[in-house]
């Protein structure tokens, strides 16, 4: 059980995403429920489907959420320091499940 | 439970393959796990140097534990220091288990069909577990992509399962190696065509793997018919094709 050091690859894909059910976690920190199962709506093209579908790019120094159908930032999120920034202007709404 | 990181006791493990295994944490809190949900882990080297990765959680282990299991990224930044070094007594910082989307909930009582490739089999593995456990009258099938036998993750409980099971279907793609008389090769649309419930029975379906392998997937069962709205996908990123 050797202590972990970390090491930073060399990473080549930076086109490479995840999607929005990665930012559950850092969402938590933020609000109470869950976020990522909210339905949003793209600001620039008007699609409509959950924030968990989202495409997530994660090889920046912020988190940016992309619309899987014209490739508009949705949200963009920046923790560092022990603070979060939190851009959720490319949704025009979003709406969400209070069961 | 959401919000803050907690400091986890790592109480277990277990290799699953050559290059995969089973950490099993305790958190200093009561722990609830929706089938499908993940944790962030969180790592700090002793310059204060941090890094966080995500996990699909395997099991919950009530009242205050949870297993994950891991795919060692051979260059990987955290994978392999949790594959090889991680020991029992150590501790982690664990956020969650969170994500209320890609999630099965015993309450839906359509067909399931679940399809992983490589690693992507973790969080399927927590939903064929909760649906045994709900002792679920619908249909569930796996279709599990990966290299070789000596690859798959958890694969003596699939096989006992469905042997045992009458709702349990499960399909195996070899990539580069397979046991007799089996086919080799990627997955494609009639493969998956071939194996997977059809749309007419209207089949809750979670993808789950590599970016590309999802892609692929998610793409070829709207060829077939399936209702976009009835997929949800989770991606774990590049991962060098680990499927
Ligand atoms: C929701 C989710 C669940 C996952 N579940 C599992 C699982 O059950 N089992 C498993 O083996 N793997 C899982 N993964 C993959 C896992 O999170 C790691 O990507 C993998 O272990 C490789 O990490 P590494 O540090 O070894 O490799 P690295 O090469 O160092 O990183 C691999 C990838 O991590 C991504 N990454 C880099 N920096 C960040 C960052 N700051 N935040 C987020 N991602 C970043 C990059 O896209 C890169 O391609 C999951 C991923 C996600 C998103
Ligand atoms: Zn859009």
């Amino acid at each position: 059980m050797s202590e972990w050091t970390g090491r930073p690859a060399e990473r080549s894909a930076e086109d490479d995403y995840l999607d929005g059910n990665a930012l559950a976690g850092p969402l938590s920190e933020v609000f109470a429920i869950d976020i990522t199962a909210a339905l949003g709506t793209c600001g620039t093209c008007g699609d409509r489907r959950a924030v968990a579908e989202a495409h997530l790019y994660v090889n920046a120094p912020a988190k940016i959420l992309r619309c899987p159908s014209c490739g508009g930032v949705l949200l963009r999120l920046d923790e560092r320091g022990g603070r979060v920034i939190l851009d959720l202007s490319g949704f025009t709404q979003l709406t969400i499940e209070v069961r | 439970m959401s919000g803050a990181w907690n400091v986890a006791d790592v109480v277990g493990l277990r290799d699953e393959t050559p290059t995969a295994r089973t950490i099993r944490l305790r958190l200093p809190v009561p722990v609830r796990v929706l089938a499908g949900q993940h944790v962030d882990l969180r790592l700090t080297a002793p310059d204060g140097y941090q890094a966080v990765r995500s996990y699909s959680v395997s099991a919950g282990i009530p009242p205050d534990g949870l297993e994950i299991t891991v795919e060692e990224l051979p260059d990987g930044e955290v994978s392999p220091y949790l594959v090889r070094d991680l020991g029992v007594g150590d501790q982690v910082e664990v956020r969650g288990p969170v994500g209320g989307w890609f999630v099965w909930r015993p309450e839906d009582d359509s067909p399931v069909q679940l399809i992983g490739g490589g690693s992507g089999v973790v969080p399927l593995m927590a939903m064929v577990r909760a649906h045994q456990m709900a002792s679920h009258s619908s249909p569930l099938r796996l279709l599990y992509s990966v290299r070789s036998p000596e690859a798959a993750v958890f694969r003596h409980e699939l096989e006992s399962l469905a042997q045992a099971s009458g709702t349990f279907g499960l399909q195996w793609v070899y990539t580069r190696t397979a046991p007799d008389g089996q086919p080799v090769g990627r997955l494609d649309a009639e493969t998956l065509g071939a194996s997977v419930l059809d749309s007419g029975a209207d089949p809750a379906i979670f993808v789950c793997g590599a970016t590309g392998f999802v892609e692929a997937v998610a793409g070829w069962l709207v060829d077939l018919g399936h209702a976009p709205d009835r997929i949800k996908t989770e991606r774990y990123g590049g991962l060098g094709g680990a499927s």
